[in-house]
């Protein structure tokens, strides 16, 4: 019968079925942040248990550690704790740690691609909601709790019921200044805050096939957004180019092996998913949240919902979205003042981002009165794009240039807008209060957030970049 | 793992959809190792402006301040894999919430520490929110997950279903990770063929060390 590239990969890590039903997954690669492993540290040590794996287990310090240059552990005081938790516990249980200081610091989904850690056909755990951004490469990822964690600490597995199939295939060719995030939005939109609970989202066509790695892991990234359980994309011969020669990828002989196995790893032609959905991307334009969920979505030449013409159903909830955002019925978005414009998160924060970013911002000025900041995903990244003379272009146009973290996507790290500003921003949450209290979020693509920064106004990139800005 | 078996309380009505972890434990109010989590559960929406309390959120009022039973709609928990979200309800007594769906990792996270989450049947969860806004804090519901019924002023019983795995690991409270450590020869034997078919898998290794 033929296989979905999900099953396949479920079935080779199935170790058992538990008594009570659930399926034994084993995890190949377990990432680790400072917010959540301290407490499964400590669950751990009073159970007297210890960590099976250390050695398939790697501790990364990125929700709250401080962008200001020249940071340390006190730069962000209410940081300090969740450092040293992590650096402690790291130590005692053997696991390798990418510290503040460490030239390959960085927010985990970012960094464990980057150093060849993350595997086609893999499967990966990290205890954050976001764990199936390194699904661009083919991997199987888990976003987990903090019991879970220390479940998979202690046993290498996860306990889990097995989630149900989805395909979406991505037709057509996307339009200049159009990208994976603008794409990512628009299912959002599509499906739902809810769309893909209880799913395995498997992302294929066209213009999935045409998009880089990091495209892919953008939009695998806000697979949980719709509430998937994870999404991937199989991978193909540009990701086995792109892991090649990474530190932890494999070499030599063993990479010629491991090339072979992945090439095997595709969905059976006439696999049956439980769901499928198509989205034609040709005519999408550049996308933008205008609510307080990351469904609530336009494109940037729509106009914001008028709760009088929707069903009773949805009526209260439109009408509580615009007034936190401070909108009215049916406005256009283009063209509203912005106070401040975030550029990073594990959602867009790779070097192709930071480009994009860098060809709207370069020759041009950040808008007075806005705050613009670009944070780099890693330091590899933010080396990277130093070397390639974006920290200047970025400086020169009047942007913030920071150190690598989670930063202002969820402001663990005390980065965040002041009460009623207007944020663009490239993370992946819009919730009411996330990038502090009362903060208007709407959620963009580099290239649209780069484009908002200069105009001061929210702006289609598509105009700015033709001279009709 | 505290074992459920049965919870007795005040059943307070968040008749909401969406509702997701910044709003249950917002990542502000988690700036220490050990916060406050019975202070942090829907911080935000306790409190104005001015930081006063917000008497018109429902676990403000004085009816529902001493609550046991959320009751509310689809995709509770959506968001972050936070525990936080988890150990705030836990906190304030809340061990048993009925949502017309669960978000995938929440729901989870409930499991994991011992908090009942419920879904009715789409016609029974509508009766039964009407009838949690009807009795408005009066008198406490029992949910009993032996007999899997849910009792209360205002009524007849409710059943509702659960995997019985679910159950099973609720009632007797048991350890999770226990549970899986008696397939660590299973554990050990995948370990042992993997790394002769694929070692890659195996080896998490720093090729420049």
């Amino acid at each position: 019968m033929p296989q979905t590239l999900f099953d396949k990969i479920w079935q080779a890590h199935m170790v058992a079925r538990r008594a009570d039903g659930r399926d034994l997954i084993y995890i190949d690669r377990h990432v680790l942040h400072e917010l959540h492993a301290p407490h499964a540290f400590e669950q751990l040590e009073k159970q007297h248990r210890h960590v099976r794996r250390p050695d398939l287990t790697f501790s990364m310090q990125d929700h709250t550690v401080a962008t200001k240059p020249g940071r340390d552990d006190t730069t962000n005081p209410s940081g300090a704790a969740f450092l040293k938790a992590m650096r402690d516990g790291s130590r005692r249980n053997r696991i390798r740690l990418f510290d503040i200081d460490d030239p390959e610091q960085g927010i985990s989904h970012v960094v464990a691609p980057e150093l060849g850690m993350v595997l086609p056909g893999a499967t990966h755990a990290v205890p954050d909601s976001h764990a199936s951004t390194v699904g661009g490469l083919g991997a199987l990822a888990f976003g987990c709790g903090t019991s879970e964690l220390a479940h998979i600490l202690a046993t290498q597995v996860m306990a889990l019921r097995r989630p149900k199939s989805m395909l979406i295939r991505l037709e057509g060719k996307l339009a200049a200044h159009v990208t994976a995030k603008d794409v990512a939005l628009r299912i959002i939109a599509e499906l739902g805050v809810a769309g893909a609970r209880g799913h395995v989202v498997e992302y294929a066509g066209a213009a999935v096939r045409a998009m880089t790695i990091e495209s892919r892991m953008t939009l695998c990234n806000l697979n949980i957004e719709m509430g998937g359980r994870s999404g991937f994309v199989a991978a193909d011969e540009a990701a086995f180019s792109w892991i090649e020669g990474r530190p932890f990828a494999p070499k030599d002989a063993m990479w010629d092996r491991a090339l072979a196995h992945w090439r095997t790893l595709t969905s059976d032609d006439g696999a049956k998913f439980d769901r499928e959905h198509v989205l034609d991307c040709s005519a999408l334009e550049p996308q933008i949240t205008w609510g307080t969920d990351p469904s609530q979505v336009l494109g940037i030449s729509g106009r914001v919902p008028d709760p009088a013409t929707v069903d009773l159903g949805r009526r209260a909830a439109i009408e509580s979205a615009l007034a936190y955002m401070g909108l009215q019925p049916g406005m256009a978005l283009a063209g509203l003042p912005v106070d401040r414009v975030f550029i990073g998160s594990c959602t867009n924060s790779r070097l192709p981002d930071l480009k994009a970013a860098a060809d709207v911002a370069r020759g041009r000025r950040v808008a007075a009165g806005v705050i613009a900041m670009v944070v780099p995903g890693s330091t590899t990244v933010k080396r990277a794009a130093e070397a390639a003379g974006l920290d200047r272009v970025f400086r020169d146009a009047g942007f913030l240039w920071g150190e690598s973290g989670c930063s202002m996507c969820a402001g663990g790290n005390g980065d965040r807008g002041e009460p009623g500003e207007r944020c663009v921003s490239t993370t992946n949450r819009n919730f009411e209060h996330r990038q502090g209290p009362k903060v208007r979020t709407h959620l963009v693509s580099p290239a649209t957030a780069a484009a908002t920064a200069v105009a001061g106004r929210i702006a289609d990139v598509r105009q700015l970049m033709s001279g009709q800005g | 793992m505290q074992p459920f078996t049965t919870h007795t309380g005040i059943a307070v009505p968040l008749m909401r959809d969406d509702v997701n972890t910044d709003q249950i434990a917002p990542v502000q109010s988690m700036r220490s190792l050990k916060p406050d989590y019975k202070a942090l559960l829907f911080m935000r929406a306790r409190r104005r402006d001015d930081g006063s309390e917000d008497p018109d959120f429902v676990l403000n009022r004085p009816q529902f301040r001493g609550p046991g039973i959320l009751v509310t709609g689809h995709n509770f928990g959506a968001g972050s894999s936070r525990e936080a979200a988890v150990w705030g309800m836990l906190a304030n007594n809340i061990r048993v919430i009925v949502a017309k769906s669960f978000a995938d990792i929440y729901r989870e996270n409930c499991l994991q520490n011992g908090l009942l989450p419920i879904v009715l049947e789409p016609r029974d969860a509508a009766a039964f929110a009407d009838r949690v806004i009807a009795v408005n804090g009066a008198a406490p519901f029992t949910v009993d997950l032996r007999t899997q019924r849910i009792s209360g002023p205002g009524g007849a019983d409710i059943s509702f279903d659960i995997p019985a795995a679910d159950r099973m690991r609720l009632l007797e409270g048991l350890d999770d990770i226990g549970l899986t450590l008696k397939h660590a020869d299973e554990i050990a034997s995948w370990e042992h063929r993997t790394a002769a078919d694929q070692p890659w898998l195996q080896a998490a290794v720093d090729r420049r060390l």
